[in-house]
């Protein structure tokens, strides 16, 4: 493929729509997982509950009205309950959430996520927000996925804190932690999709989007990754596709085109 | 870190818990907080802040309180520019994933000036839920294998004696005092939410005191007429003072959506002059004006009936 027609930001938002399948239930955190979800009700999957931290089941966010956080009023348009925020979050440790949908700010080979420290945590170089609901999510959803730009300096060997749990660190260690279900399903990036090795627990490349090449995927990605043989595409977005994604974020707010 | 049964009995065996009326001024109600002492406030990230109550913390010049709630937003700047706290108890800081990273959070816990102990967002409710509950710990299943466990004081793990499984126990939460916003409570402290409903009704429970601010007071005729509406009983209700407008420049469910004009240019100092930014921020919003009115003012009529406007319109449907 020569000259794109989405950007990459797009790219990712439109992968992880396609993950979400109909019928389903996804705890969604705020930014692009939001507007994914969105994306995919109104692609393929008008089934697809939401649950949103801030204590809500099931609403309609608005086109071109997607907030900045998962914690306020206009989370809560349309929806079918309103409750606690720890009442929401306590229906995944009952296991009515099928997948948990996170961005990440950076990841490492056990799909383990850092959203706390850059760097050594007691003298941190960057202090980040921290946690919000992802700790949760990822401990207690059936499937996490996560989604991110796919960037060196975010996939690291190894996270400077885990703030969020991956498969720790790879092989039972999840279980043996205590974490005795869900984990990591897929990471979608702009250049692919990937998953884990079912013993290992490390991350391996299960499919490339249009354009992208296992050189790039390699270059991009601070540890060594599993590369399987037969290697399938993705499809990428037809312009009707594209056409409702810019509908929900006509300001670009969450698929803004990134400088490479 | 957990208190001692028997002294948190006491505390509610010596509260009044009449039916009477507890109508004061917002210096009033805040005046029943004391330096030093656990401050949780509810609502979550910039919807439902007590902003008023806040405001006259700062005013009143409180030291050394610890903060929690369960998102912290532009709200916690504040406090840590205005030297009220060094320890915020929360999940997330930052005023949200538009705005950036803190850069104020970012100057505090980076030079070690000030405590961030992060608790996953769930764990945290547990602990206010166990202190509502009156019992010393709640068992969850997050936390676990991650980071945050070893950096939070007394979490502990345990083999569960029913299932053999390893469970995280969370210590049980029971704030000296709990600040927090509501669209409509009567003159004895019946409250009756709107809308999301965060941590609320368990910090309330939890809390040794609790101070309600609210949009409106409304008859205790009123809530009676609709009990099945109340959120918040009233003898766990120490102060109830009428705030309109409380919760600005963050938002309240059904009654106004956040001032984004105000926030985005608050942001704007915030990120580009760090704490000297907060600080000139405190001058003009919290310090300069006289009375809450006159901070409403201050942040425009324009903007606050854009905000109503957009507020409202959940009820259009």
């Amino acid at each position: 493929m020569t000259k794109a027609a989405y950007n990459t930001a797009e790219l990712v938002t439109y992968m992880s729509a396609k993950a979400l399948e109909d019928g389903k239930i996804v705890f969604a955190g705020a930014g692009m997982p939001l507007l994914a979800c969105i994306l995919a009700q109104k692609l393929h999957a008008p089934g697809l509950t939401i649950l949103f931290e801030g204590g809500v089941i099931g609403p309609h966010v608005e086109a071109g009205k997607l907030p900045p956080s998962t914690n306020e009023q206009r989370c809560a348009r349309r929806g079918n309950m309103l409750l606690s925020i720890t009442d929401v979050l306590l229906l995944q440790q009952r296991g009515y959430v099928d997948y948990g949908f996170l961005g990440g700010a950076q990841i490492d080979q056990y799909g383990n996520l850092n959203s706390s420290f850059i760097g050594d945590p007691d003298k941190p170089k960057v202090r980040l927000p921290g946690t919000g609901g992802a700790n949760s999510i990822a401990s207690l959803a059936s499937k996490v996925l996560v989604a991110m730009h796919h960037e060196k300096k975010r996939f690291v060997e190894k996270v400077d804190f885990i703030t969020t749990p991956g498969y720790l660190h790879g092989g039972a260690s999840r279980e043996e932690a205590g974490l005795t279900v869900g984990g990591v399903y897929q990471v979608i990036t702009h250049l692919g999709i990937f998953g884990f090795d079912k013993k290992t627990r490390k991350m391996q490349i299960e499919a490339l989007h249009p354009g992208a090449n296992v050189e790039e995927v390699k270059e991009r990605t601070g540890f060594k990754l599993i590369v399987p043989k037969e290697l399938p595409s993705t499809e990428p977005p037809t312009e009707a596709e594209l056409r409702i994604l810019r509908e929900l974020d006509p300001e670009q707010r969450y698929t803004r085109p990134r400088e490479e | 870190m957990v208190k001692p049964y028997k002294e948190l009995r006491e505390v509610i065996d010596k509260k009044d818990r009449g039916l009477r009326d507890k109508v004061m001024s917002l210096q009033e109600a805040i005046g029943l907080i004391k330096d030093g002492d656990h401050v949780a406030a509810g609502g979550c990230h910039y919807s439902k802040t007590p902003m008023a109550a806040i405001w006259e913390i700062i005013r009143q010049k409180k030291k050394d309180l610890v903060y929690s709630r369960s998102i912290t937003s532009t709200e916690g700047d504040l406090l840590l520019v205005a030297g009220v706290t060094r320890h915020v108890v929360t999940s997330w800081f930052s005023p949200g994933v538009t705005w950036g990273v803190s850069k104020v959070m970012r100057h505090y816990m980076q030079q070690g000036l000030a405590t961030f102990e992060e608790w996953s967002h769930m764990s945290l409710g547990l602990r206010y839920r166990a202190g509502a509950m009156g019992i010393p710990f709640m068992p969850t299943r997050d936390m676990m294998g991650s980071d945050l466990f070893p950096r939070v004081p007394d979490i502990k793990e345990m083999v569960c004696p029913y299932t053999g499984e390893k469970l995280a126990l969370v210590p049980a939460l029971n704030p000296d005092v709990a600040i927090l916003h509501t669209q409509r409570c009567d003159p004895y402290g019946n409250v009756q939410n709107e809308g999301l409903p965060f941590m609320d009704e368990d910090i309330a429970l939890a809390s040794d005191k609790v101070i309600m601010t609210t949009e409106r007071i409304v008859s205790n005729e009123q809530i009676r007429r609709a009990p099945d509406r109340t959120t918040i009983p009233f003898f766990c209700v120490d102060a109830v003072v009428e705030v309109p407008y409380g919760c600005l420049p963050h938002e309240c469910y059904g009654q106004y959506e956040p001032d984004f004009n105000h926030m985005d240019d608050y942001v704007k100092t915030m990120m580009g002059k760090g704490p000297e930014g907060v600080r000139e921020y405190l001058d003009q919003y919290v310090y300069g004006p006289e009375t809450w009115n006159d901070y409403l003012e201050r942040l425009g009529f324009k903007h606050i009936l854009q905000a109503t406007v957009n507020g409202r319109g959940v009820y259009n449907d």
